[in-house]
């Protein structure tokens, strides 16, 4: 068992992190700070998850979140998407195994993977909507979000969701205001099987190696941590007993990046179409400049008069 | 070929100096409806291009206002264009005189060597290519426009769809806003041609200078070919 995460005294506690502590702030500059954080993350470990949904519970009921009452379409998932009120999502998923004729039941829990390369941040155009801390976790700061949903096309795993009530984005915080006090997640301090254990990452790496142990001496031989190096790492790692195809799991991606498409708009773009603005108000400046306006000379007006008959 | 070079409502006033009608009040309301979409849509467009142009929100009341009124100055744009094209894209048909014209473009930009080229109707190549780039851009800014417009479009469309749209948006809008001040440019330099949308109307001088098959046709009142 992971020892778990201490209660917190009663009595308040200054935030260990905050706004001095930012290594990312989108389309905005920041000073990185001298320190870092140690960083944290959330290690999900499918092969313990029985599909209980206390996580997406705890995470509507410490987030004051209300979602919808939904419609029966004879699926697990429940709601059947991610929504601006649900930032977590159980997916499940039967799998024959054909190795070893059983039925598997994958469960993953869904959610913002916190990327150490965050798609949502880059694509961003509004200063300080999105947000990432030294610790590792990316944050959504609403009052400067404007609704534009470009975080959603810059996401690699279809996370951010835009409401339909205030048009802002949400998606899930990893819980930054539990974190701040030395607290977990509430989806992992719910979860009753420590399929969600919370700590540094270093921590959790290591304790996924034992779980990975396990689950190889269980037979599972492709067992591994879901850490994707395209998106820079992630600060929300999986356990999966079939690393090698993290798509069984309701479509995990397999090699996530970032979509070549937003590196090029967020790159190249953005400086080449400023550049062409520029050069061509001053080809038309330096022209002018050159060549002199082309003024109607006399000459023409009396062409015209004469084409035109009139008299003066 | 037996295009009329005239449009309904050009007309010419003999007198010092001549005066040529050249756009109807019609035509120019239809005009600067149209231009002003399209600085309204370019400022609230390069503000959420470049971060460093974010500020150009604060031009329509902060980011989320900016985002909630560009799409629609770009149904305004769109509509207005519309008008724009179907007054013009007749006299705007492209002819062998343009070709040549294009072929002498060194004696356009050149001062005083416009008598190298061949006459010109209403429009020359070059006003042509404005026209017609800005009629493909618009097409292109409009459908790419609607894929990204999440508030009302969001759920017909695939991200991966949403991606390649708002490339496709932040590239043509660049273009356009380059034929944009190539318009704008070729007015300013060419002296005497804003009065054509502001008054609606040039001297002679100009119109034998610039356009003179479109005079030759004026005044004659039949086909100059």
């Amino acid at each position: 068992m992971f020892p778990p995460l201490p209660n917190p005294t009663v009595q308040s506690t200054p935030p260990k992190f905050g706004e001095k502590d930012l290594i990312r702030r989108s389309a905005s500059s920041v000073t990185p700070p001298a320190q870092r954080q140690t960083e944290v993350s959330k290690l999900i470990d499918v092969s313990k998850c029985i599909g209980c949904k206390a996580c997406q519970t705890a995470c509507l009921e410490w987030n004051n979140l209300h979602e919808e009452i939904g419609v029966n379409v004879g699926l697990y998932e429940n709601p059947h998407d991610l929504t601006e009120n649900s930032w977590t999502l159980m997916r499940y998923t039967e799998y024959e195994n054909p190795a070893s004729g059983n039925l598997e039941w994958l469960i993953r829990k869904d959610g913002c993977m916190h990327c150490g390369d965050p798609g949502c941040l880059k694509a961003c155009p509004a200063p300080g909507a999105i947000v990432q801390y030294s610790n590792g976790i990316v944050d959504f700061v609403h009052e400067n979000c404007i609704g534009c949903g470009y975080c959603v096309k810059g996401c690699p795993f279809n996370i951010p969701r835009i409401s339909k009530a205030d048009h802002k984005a949400y998606k899930c915080s990893l819980c930054s205001d539990r974190v701040a006090v030395g607290q977990g997640p509430a989806c992992q301090k719910a979860c009753p099987t420590q399929a969600i254990v919370f700590g540094t990452k270093q921590q959790m790496k290591e304790w996924a190696d034992k779980r990975i142990a396990d689950l190889k001496s269980r037979g599972f031989k492709n067992a591994g941590l879901y850490d994707p190096p395209g998106v820079g790492g992630t600060h929300v790692m999986y356990v999966l007993h079939h690393a090698d195809q993290p798509q069984l799991y309701s479509g995990l991606a397999k090699d996530p990046k970032i979509s070549p498409l937003v590196e090029i708009w967020k790159g190249g773009t953005k400086y080449a179409g400023l550049a062409l603005i520029g050069l061509t108000a001053a080809a038309g400046f330096l022209h002018h400049l050159v060549s002199g306006p082309n003024r109607v000379s006399r000459e023409d007006e009396s062409n015209a008069k004469r084409l035109a008959g009139g008299r003066s | 070929m037996s295009i009329r070079d005239v449009a309904p409502g050009d007309g010419v006033h003999p007198g010092d100096p001549v005066v040529v009608d050249r756009y109807t009040t019609g035509a120019r309301i239809n005009h600067w409806i149209t231009a002003a979409s399209l600085v309204l849509l370019a400022l609230s467009g390069l503000a959420l291009f470049h971060p460093s142009l974010f500020w150009l929100t604060g031009l329509f009341g902060g980011g989320a206002n900016t985002r909630i009124i560009h799409p629609w100055i770009g149904v305004v744009l769109f509509f207005g264009f519309c008008g724009l094209f179907l007054r013009f894209w007749r006299l705007n048909l492209w002819e062998h005189t343009d070709n040549v014209w294009l072929a002498k473009i060194r004696d356009v930009l050149s001062p005083n060597h416009e008598e190298n080229l061949p006459e010109v109707g209403k429009y020359n190549a070059g006003q042509k290519l404005v026209f017609w780039s800005m009629s493909a851009l618009i097409i292109v800014l409009i459908t790419s426009g609607i894929v990204i417009w999440d508030q009302y479009f969001g759920p017909y469309f695939s991200i991966e769809q949403r991606r390649i749209a708002v490339l496709v948006h932040a590239g043509a809008a660049v273009i356009a806003i380059c034929v944009w001040i190539t318009h704008v440019y070729a007015a300013i330099w060419v002296r005497g041609t804003i009065s054509a949308m502001t008054r609606g109307r040039v001297t002679g001088g100009w119109a034998w200078r610039h356009h003179r098959r479109w005079l030759k046709e004026l005044v004659s009142g039949k086909p100059a070919r």
